[in-house]
């Protein structure tokens, strides 16, 4: 077992490196480099553009130099020194601005991927049980408007009733009050009546989604032989299938984490930008906007770690419980 | 010497099932899977129930559990259960498929074993905790109790090292044992009844005389009534007392094992045993010319697959499917390889044609039009030369014929490559072709689904002889045929030999078919050839240890024979 | 293999199959997944569902009763009108008119309908010319008013007072047809990369089968929108269009691949394929002729459920603006203008290219299910 994660740990290497290489190429993509783009802006903006400063820059980011090079300064900060960077816009350290952000973003996503599973586990396991019933339907109902409609699109049509019959608009992810206070038992609290509003709205899609898979996967497993057999041996009908083939079709749904992960991250920023949380979606637009590329670069790097992150605990949990994939 | 089994004065039945009819509901009509069926089983009696696939063997075995899949239901008849203490009699039927009355029956009075022992069991539980799960359920025992009980059960069934292998997992043991874990689990709670459905179908030959041992020894033991249920003549005779025999839904006969295989009241059972005992003595076949003459020469053969991708793509061990193999093949004879699964007899047949590239070795081959090239090491351009000559027969007529090309395409095919046949020649080759194998000709423009699976395997084997056949490689050509078509395809081949003056490569793990069909035979375990010989003589006097294990694990279609057997 | 447990079931099916089989003997592939496919009600609504789609797509211009860049400032926000059919007892289509008031509360221009402006509307009228596919010029339109002068918002009008309707069913071309271009781009890549990869086998499939794993891997808005932002501004229309089919197919080809070498994979060992090899058939022709028959009904339903995926990544892009740009009308160009909240609640019909949205992507989704289902008509 321990073997087994520290083959994982090794094996998401090289996908980390790629991640790196394609965060750089975006950053590099926008023509010109970009500190001439930063100096252009603060020409723009009527500020004095200090040429020893931007030689220095010129120089830290290695320009000039060949793009490989480039790319190891850039990396080989971020290694060793945590350094991801300036950003031009913010006329900040990267690193100031996206750790605060992208916790965010991974405590929402992490919180819907669990809201998730609790919501669609029993749902899924009662559609496939009781095939073609009431609930069935509506799961199903449920499933695929939820998989039609974008959640950018649910966002603003949730801010749009709370507007229209309740008077107040959603957003943020605190009370005003709450924004620099410490945290606290009461700032948790504030959170949570907040953090409610993009769960649902994010969980939505997935949600559905996962409850098809899930009725799927079930609906498979009934059918084997090995239900029958434990059928055969007299056990109650309820716990049979809570012991066996939904012990068996709970393997799949663990792995659905490689593919549902990406999507909540992607689906995060957009709701994000729509209800204006604190969280990476809107900054990393601003950032794509105004082609601040460090920032933009470090954000979409980090989601794609945070990604492999969440599938190397997803891979270990399912190493945990199916045997199959522990012992071979 | 024939002797009645000690079975003959059956104890009092256990459960009798009267008049049981049921129906499936399917798209617009009613399918009767099981009318107005009546029999009845003693306590020590094994009753077997036999006929082809969709005579209704399993969903009679199925409704006595109440496990009938939804939406078949049974729509009549009675099963009664003889109480406990001998009183009264239960009614099955009326206790519906859920609640705990009828959960109290199955698997504490009534057990059963399936036929797919690779699936029967959950992947992702240990034995042990299947096995303790159903004592825990029907007895008030702790849980060390229940462990120390299915370890003896382990132990019973022969599984070695019981207590480690309690916490073992279904996958990592092999079929047999995993059969042989299922059969403990239902013995779990010393049922009055077991039912088994083809508990040996999907097993080997060898393995299969273990279990039906195994469960005879057992019955004999606990006085149990075996319900047996299979579509194996060769079965029946060895572990029968009573035999019923189902057609389409229906009971078609009912005798005691001796007198059924004796005297068969029934025309569908008469035609059934005919059919079956025509395989058992070989087809008269003319001598063998003094001088042979080879067609093909199979020198030191080896095949190795490797098992693991490796570090770097270099693997680092290797599975010999073959491995180092020698036989040669004359003109106009067949030569049998048999087999259990995994021996290689299979790959060999395909080695032989290049679809699997062999590791090292020679295979010789004379061509038609004179000089002898080695078939292991010509290159794809001069192999495709002879794919006119040396043809394949597949064992599945379902896989092997493409189901979106028309019969004329599929036979054509061969044509088009190997010859300048025009499209109007080929046209009238395919149905020379079609009505040679014993088909209507105007069936070209059919597909394949519209078609039996004996039809298919005589498409299959036109294609075979479309071009200029001279060896031809059948693999398992008749394994997945119902018994009765098996001689009439082996007959056509046979035909066919005499015709073409074919040689033969004729790979199976039925021993009977190749007693009927081969001049030679070669027995094959684990990549090798262990012995080879006239067929009769490796039949009848086989020297290979393995070979006689092979030979006297067959089950054979007499039940007279059945205690030599067990001897 | 049998499956033991539902072996009834099976042979009541296997029997109900032989009902079948009879009436379709001589039935092709085509014929059989036809014949599967049609038992899935809810897949053949969608079938017509996707096809007026499609239809409104490629009729827009006629369709539309202006051009969708056509504004009128005195009908910002106009609501929608609601067809009348009698005036005076006598037949007259015809919508109602508007009047302006002033909300003496907001200080809002409100629109209410004024009942004694009639605007008589009709079929096949005269309207604003255009060009039909750029082939001939022409000023027919579907329905309009019969004088074009007047003002007529069936789906009410946007902040420039531009007609909803117009501007939904061209960016149903727009929203349409990068679903279908951009699929069609990804088909490309992942029928040639999956092909080989399930082909061939070995390294090829061991590195494909690597990077489609990383992509997968990746969230895709944060690629796409890095992507898209590098696009520079100045790019003339048609040229964002095509990039952005472009970096939503790069992502796109991995579900299609993935279908082709599963295919691929499984059909290579099928004993059909050996034994057409050991016909001597040459490789060309065993691709073509044994083996992408049995593909092409599993590709076309990978299609139709790649399709709303682009559809949504469209939208999504252009939402957040960093996709296509107006004047290039689009349901999520068409959809920005929902980011703004006082818009949404004074003007609601802005959903409405949403509506759209939803519609075609679960229309394509059911299709592409019933598809799927069919694909396969000879599986047991």
């Amino acid at each position: 077992m321990f073997l087994f994660v520290l083959r994982r740990i090794a094996g998401m290497i090289p996908a980390m490196f790629a991640i790196s290489i394609l965060a750089y190429t975006i950053i590099q993509l926008p023509p010109g480099d970009f500190v001439s783009t930063y100096a252009a802006q603060l020409a723009e903006s009527g500020t004095i553009v200090d040429s020893a400063r931007l030689e220095s820059l010129r120089d830290r980011y290695g320009l000039g130099q060949d793009v490989v090079t480039q790319y190891f300064k850039w990396i080989g900060g971020i290694v060793t020194r945590g350094d991801f960077g300036d950003s031009f816009e913010w006329n900040q350290p990267v690193t100031e601005l996206v750790w605060d952000r992208m916790g965010m973003t991974a405590l929402i996503s992490l919180l819907t991927l669990i809201a998730m599973w609790a919501v669609s586990l029993p749902i899924g396991i009662y559609s496939a049980v009781r095939q073609y019933s009431v609930t069935d339907y509506v799961a199903t109902i449920f499933g695929f408007l939820g998989m039609a409609t974008p959640n950018f699109l649910l966002a603003i049509v949730l801010m749009y009733i709370s507007t229209m019959w309740f008077g107040a608009s959603v957003g943020g992810l605190f009370s005003p009050q709450f924004v620099n206070a410490p945290l606290s038992w009461a700032k948790i609290w504030d959170f949570i009546t907040h953090a409610w509003i993009p769960i649902l709205i994010l969980g939505t899609a997935g949600t559905a989604s996962l409850i098809r898979v899930m009725r799927a996967n079930l609906l498979d497993e009934l059918h084997k032989p090995y239900v029958e057999a434990a059928r055969a041996k007299g056990m109650p009908e309820t716990r049979l299938i809570l012991t066996y083939p939904t012990r068996v079709a709970l393997n799949p749904f663990i792995s659905t984490v490689g593919w549902v992960l990406p999507a909540l991250i992607s689906g995060e920023l957009i709701v994000s930008t729509v209800l204006n949380l604190p969280t990476a979606g809107p900054l990393l637009l601003q950032a794509l906007k105004s082609q601040d590329m460090f920032l933009a670069g470090a954000f979409i790097l980090l989601s794609g770690a945070l990604v492999l992150i969440g599938t190397l605990i997803s891979d270990i949990l399912l190493a945990i419980s199916d045997p199959r994939i522990r012992l071979s | 010497m024939p002797q009645t089994p000690m079975q003959s004065e059956p104890g009092a039945p256990v459960l009798r099932v009267e008049n049981l009819s049921v129906e499936f509901p399917v798209h617009k009509g009613l399918v009767h899977a099981v009318k107005d069926v009546s029999f009845s089983i003693g306590r020590g009696e094994t009753l077997c129930v036999v006929g082809e696939s969709g005579s209704g063997k399993s969903v009679t075995a199925r409704a006595i559990l109440q496990l009938i899949a939804e939406p078949g239901r049974i729509t009549n008849g009675r099963i009664l259960l003889k109480d406990k203490d001998g009183a009264g009699e239960t009614d099955i039927v009326a206790l519906g498929n859920r609640g705990r009355a009828i959960r109290e029956i199955r698997g504490r009075r009534i057990a059963m074993i399936f036929q797919e022992p690779m699936s029967s069991l959950s992947p992702v539980h240990t034995i042990g905790r299947q096995i303790t799960e159903t004592i825990l359920l029907h007895e008030k025992v702790d849980k060390a109790e229940a462990r120390r009980r299915a370890a003896a059960l382990l132990d019973r069934v022969r599984i070695p090292n019981p207590e480690e292998a309690l916490d073992r997992y279904s996958f990592e043991f092999s079929g047999g044992m995993r059969q042989r874990a299922m059969i403990a689990m239902a013995l779990s709670c010393n049922p009055e009844i077991l039912i088994a459905d083809e508990p040996t179908t999907a097993l080997d030959v060898t393995t299969q005389a273990e279990i039906l041992a195994l469960i005879r020894e057992l019955q004999r033991d606990r006085g149990m009534a075996v319900l047996f249920i299979t579509h194996d003549m060769g079965v029946v005779a060895q572990i029968a007392d009573r035999v019923m025999v189902m057609f389409k839904g229906e009971k078609v006969e009912e005798a005691d094992v001796f007198s059924l295989f004796e005297k068969p009241q029934q025309a569908y059972t008469r035609a059934l045993l005919g059919s079956i005992l025509k395989l058992e003595r070989p087809a008269p076949r003319p001598p063998r010319p003094e001088a042979e003459k080879p067609i093909a020469r199979i020198s030191d053969l080896e095949l190795h697959f490797p098992l693991n991708p490796g570090f770097m793509g270099r693997p680092t061990a290797y599975l010999k499917a073959i491995n180092g193999v020698s036989l040669t093949i004359n003109e106009g004879e067949s030569v049998g390889v048999v087999g259990e699964s995994g021996s290689g007899k299979t790959t060999l047949g395909r080695t032989l044609l290049r679809v699997y590239t062999p590791t090292s070795g020679k295979v010789d081959y004379w061509r038609g039009e004179g000089g002898v090239v080695d078939l292991a090491s010509l290159s794809r351009r001069e192999m495709k030369a002879l794919y006119g000559e040396v043809r394949m027969i597949f064992q599945d007529p379902h896989a092997s014929l493409n189901p979106r090309m028309t019969i004329y395409q599929i036979i054509s095919e061969p044509l088009r490559t190997n010859t300048d046949m025009t499209e109007r020649q080929m046209q009238g080759r395919v149905r020379d072709l079609l009505t040679r194998v014993g088909l209507p000709a105007d069936i070209s423009d059919r597909y394949p689904h519209a078609f039996s699976g004996g039809q298919r395997q005589r498409i299959s084997i036109a294609r075979a002889i479309a071009v200029r056949p001279r060896l031809i490689i059948a693999d398992e050509p008749t394994s997945a045929l119902d018994v009765s078509l098996r001689h009439q395809v082996l007959d056509l081949m046979r035909d066919l030999q005499a015709e073409y003056g074919l040689s033969y490569l004729f790979i199976s793990h039925d021993i009977a078919v190749i007693r009927y069909f081969c001049d030679r035979v070669a027995v094959m375990k684990r990549g090798q050839i262990v012995e080879m010989g006239d067929v009769v003589q490796v039949c009848e006097n086989p020297v290979h240890e393995y070979t006689r294990t092979l030979i006297s694990a067959v089950p054979r279609p007499d039940p007279r024979l059945r205690l030599q057997m067990a001897g | 293999m049998s499956e033991p447990t539902v072996q009834a079931a099976a042979d009541a099916a296997l029997l109900d199959q032989q009902v079948d089989a009879s009436r379709l003997q001589g039935a092709s592939q085509w014929g059989l997944i036809w014949h599967k496919f049609r038992r899935h009600k809810l897949a053949v609504f969608s079938l017509v569902v996707v096809g007026f789609i499609y239809f409104v797509a490629l009729f827009a211009e006629f369709l539309a009763p202006t051009d969708p860049g056509r504004f009128d400032p005195r009908y910002t926000y106009a609501p929608p009108q609601s067809i009348g059919l009698f005036v005076d007892g006598s037949f007259q289509p015809h919508v109602k008119g508007y009047s302006i008031e002033l909300d003496q509360a907001s200080f809002r221009r409100v629109f209410v309908v004024d009942p004694d402006v009639t605007i008589p509307i009709g079929l096949f009228v005269r309207g604003q010319s255009y060009r039909m596919w750029g082939l001939f010029e022409t000023d027919l339109h579907f329905i309009g008013p019969l004088d074009p002068s007047q003002p007529f918002f069936l789906m009410g009008a946007d902040r420039l007072g531009r007609d909803m309707l117009s501007r939904t069913i061209h960016g149903t071309r727009i929203s349409m047809s990068i679903g279908l271009v951009g699929v069609g781009l990804s088909l490309v890549i992942g029928m040639i990369l999956g092909g080989i990869s399930g082909y061939y086998g070995g390294f090829a499939d061991r590195a494909i089968q690597r990077v489609i794993e990383f992509i997968r891997s990746i969230p895709t808005i944060p690629l796409w929108l890095g992507l898209a932002a590098a696009m520079p501004r100045e790019w003339p229309p048609l040229q964002v269009y095509f990039a952005i089919l472009v970096i939503l197919s790069l992502i796109g080809w991995t579900e299609i691949a993935r279908v082709v070498r599963g295919r691929f994979l499984s059909l290579r060992g099928d004993d059909f394929v050996i034994a057409a090899r050991l016909d001597g058939v040459s490789e060309y022709r065993l691709i073509m002729k044994h083996m992408m028959p049995s593909l092409y009904s599993h590709i076309i339903a990978a299609i139709t459920l790649a399709i709303p995926n682009m559809i949504l990544a469209e939208t999504a892009l252009s939402f957040l603006g960093l996709g296509l740009q107006p004047p290039i009308v689009s349901w999520g160009v068409l959809l920005q203008d929902t980011q703004n909240l006082r818009a949404i609640t004074q003007a609601p019909w802005l959903f409405i290219p949403g509506i759209c949205v939803v519609v075609a992507v679960l229309a394509l989704n059911f299709l592409g299910d019933g598809v799927r289902d069919a694909a396969d008509p000879y599986a047991k």
